[in-house]
């Protein structure tokens, strides 16, 4: 290929990019409308709780998806940073009383700088080491957690509610300005994620995905990319961890708790990975299998093990990757007939 | 930071031979665990995480066979068979399925294992803690070495480990089913073609494995309380244990196993907050001076 035609070539890309974005912007507006005109439709407080609670687990199931689905890097520890989140945001709130958005990036700093030294030592580990040592992470957090009861209330919690003043107009102790503000989170964040997975750096990601050693061959910095992304990845999961800590007023040790990332790893496995949406659909079905399954038995984990293992061993894929393969197939056969 | 505890008991014996022998058997325990996870990896390739509930099973199992039979040598006996038995439907039913596919589907099924065996536990032995107590024949009066005070029954479970490390090791390096052990972790087609059911050696080293960290439970159960999710905690630290001296070694187990346990009971007393970080904060050491731990061959 010459020059010229190499920069005609990404001319197209980046046109077809600049399209893409358009488009995704229009997507989140019209469900950012949708999702604020619910309620005005509806009056039910438990519809209107439980979008929140799967803006709070989508963000951190799909911050994960850029690790696991993205990049190849099967974290199982990625819980961790929704726990930081939730406890980073709450002890703010309660022991310094700063407004809500000073709160909000000052997590955010705390989450980075923690992201990147963890990051730092795990991703230059392989596969099943890094998702054990990662694992081991969110263990000593937690553990952390649990015995620093001055500071974080110990098993109990933090407990006595966390204070919501109001900002900008935005009352966070409303539960409609909190509904609004959740749903605002999840679309700003689910943009922002879905701008790095489309981006030159996102692509730069399936490349490692692929063939890490290619990967370093053209030039790329598999080391930097990967902690890159880690930290990006942490920051969008605590985030969801903020969202659940105003949702329930408080922080408990099972946000930091090993569960939440294998929950995180099965709602990507049950949604699919070859999507972006996938591990929305996926925190979607879900919250809706935990609340019926809790509903119905205290044997919660013998069902939830149960449907593991019929999507792990039976189908092997996740819902959306069907939904994408049927897609796929149609598109090829309809080309064949035109 | 209490560094004067710390300091005071490392110069009196009495203190000394307590620590040491109450970090003896933290990492003995912790070495029958560790030692079947490395075994499992370094022949079948996988890490099974629910290598935690083989040991809750051991001690369940053990404490039962003792309620009902009143024989502490039943009651290992109960753990390990037990857990072994389990071991081998697991892997021949479900882990099998999974080999050759990415981490993610192994660590799905070992997850669903995780939460179902938990509930199981839950189910027939109830949520509550519960505890075997002291078998009749080790209640008797501790001993006294150097001052320092030694329940008998830790001797015998340091003598158990320690024999088992020692058949574990010999016969790898010299029985034949050994051998062929080592051949199929090494080349599973080679071994596959001469004629050797790999299936049954991936069946029976995933057995092993289990059976190991089922008497390591049983062997807990007199002097830990039983909780559903108890593995769990214990699955991690034998999970540092084996990075820390390298994924596949037995003998990198075994050090690991050691240094952990002394890590721990000294840990206690110098800095009783951050037990678990001195844990955690030796393994990244390891990690990032020597990635495949102290006596990995390969670059992990």
């Amino acid at each position: 290929m010459s020059e010229l035609q190499a920069e005609q070539a990404l001319n197209v890309a980046r046109a077809d990019a600049k399209s893409t974005r358009y488009r995704d912007a229009l997507i989140a507006l019209a469900a950012f409308i949708i999702l604020a005109l619910l309620p005005a439709l509806t009056s039910s407080k438990f519809l209107l709780d439980f979008v929140i609670r799967c803006a709070a687990y989508g963000l951190f199931a799909t911050s994960l998806n850029l690790l696991v689905g993205y990049t190849g890097l099967t974290s199982f520890g990625h819980g961790m940073f929704f726990g930081l989140g939730a406890y980073g945001f709450g002890l703010l709130m309660q022991k310094t009383g700063v407004p809500v958005p000073i709160a909000f990036v000052a997590t955010l700093l705390i989450v980075l700088v923690i992201a990147a030294v963890i990051g730092a030592i795990c991703v230059r580990l392989k596969e099943i080491y890094f998702a054990f040592v990662t694992l081991a992470f969110q263990m000593l957090i937690h553990s952390t957690i649990l015995s620093w009861v001055s500071f974080t209330g110990g098993d109990q919690g933090l407990r006595g509610g966390i204070p919501r003043p109001p900002f900008l107009g935005i009352d966070l102790s409303n539960h409609l300005h909190l509904y609004i503000f959740s749903c605002a989170l999840l679309v700003i964040g689910l943009l922002l994620m879905r701008q790095i997975a489309q981006s030159p750096f996102g692509y730069t990601l399936r490349m490692i995905r692929d063939n890490a050693t290619r990967a370093s061959f053209v030039g790329i910095d598999v080391y930097r990319a990967k902690l890159t992304i880690f930290v990006l990845a942490a920051l969008f999961a605590s985030v969801g961890g903020m969202i659940m800590a105003l949702f329930v007023s408080g922080a408990y040790p099972e946000f930091a708790y090993w569960t939440i990332s294998g929950e995180g790893i099965f709602i990507n496995m049950l949604g699919g990975v070859t999507t972006f949406l996938g591990p929305m659909v996926g925190t979607v079905i879900l919250l809706i299998l935990n609340d019926t399954v809790t509903r119905l038995t205290e044997y919660h984990g013998i069902v939830l093990g149960i449907v593991i293992l019929f999507f792990a061993i039976g189908l092997r894929k996740g819902l959306m990757d069907f939904v994408f393969e049927w897609v796929v197939q149609r598109r090829d056969a309809a080309r064949e007939r035109g | 930071v209490d560094l004067d505890a710390l300091t005071g008991c490392l110069t009196t014996s009495a203190c000394l031979v307590t620590q040491t022998t109450s970090g003896l058997i933290i990492g003995m325990l912790l070495f029958l665990v560790a030692v079947g996870l490395t075994l499992i990896f370094g022949v079948l390739k996988v890490v099974n995480f629910s290598h935690g509930a083989f040991y809750m099973f051991g001690a369940y199992f053990a404490m039962t066979a003792y309620q009902l039979t009143g024989s502490f040598a039943l009651a290992m006996l109960a753990g390990a068979i037990g857990t072994a038995i389990i071991g081998l439907v697991f892997e021949r039913g479900f882990m099998s399925r999974v080999y050759g596919h990415d981490v993610l589907m192994q660590l799905l099924v070992c997850y669903a294992f995780v939460l179902i065996f938990d509930d199981v536990v839950r189910m027939i032995w109830g949520p509550e803690f519960k505890s075997m107590g002291m078998p009749t024949a080790f209640q008797v009066a501790p001993l006294f070495i150097a001052g320092g005070v030694v329940p008998p029954y830790y001797l015998l479970l340091i003598g158990v480990a320690l024999a088992a490390a020692l058949i574990l090791g010999v016969g790898l390096a010299r029985t034949r089913i050994g051998k062929v052990i080592r051949a199929a972790a090494h080349n599973p087609g080679m071994v596959s073609a001469l004629g050797i059911n790999t299936g049954l050696i991936y069946g029976g080293v995933f057995a092993l494995g289990g059976g190991l960290a089922g008497l390591a439970g049983a062997l807990a159960a007199p002097v830990r309380s039983l909780t559903p999710g108890m593995g769990f905690s214990v699955l991690i630290e034998s999970f540092i244990v084996t990075v820390i001296g390298g994924m596949g070694s037995i003998l990198g187990a075994l050090v690991g196993a050691l240094l952990i346990g002394l890590i721990r009971s000294f840990g206690s007393l110098g800095f009783p907050l951050f037990t678990e970080g001195l844990m955690y904060l030796f393994m990244v050491i390891v990690l990032v001076s020597r990635p495949s731990g102290l006596f990995g061959k390969e670059v992990a």
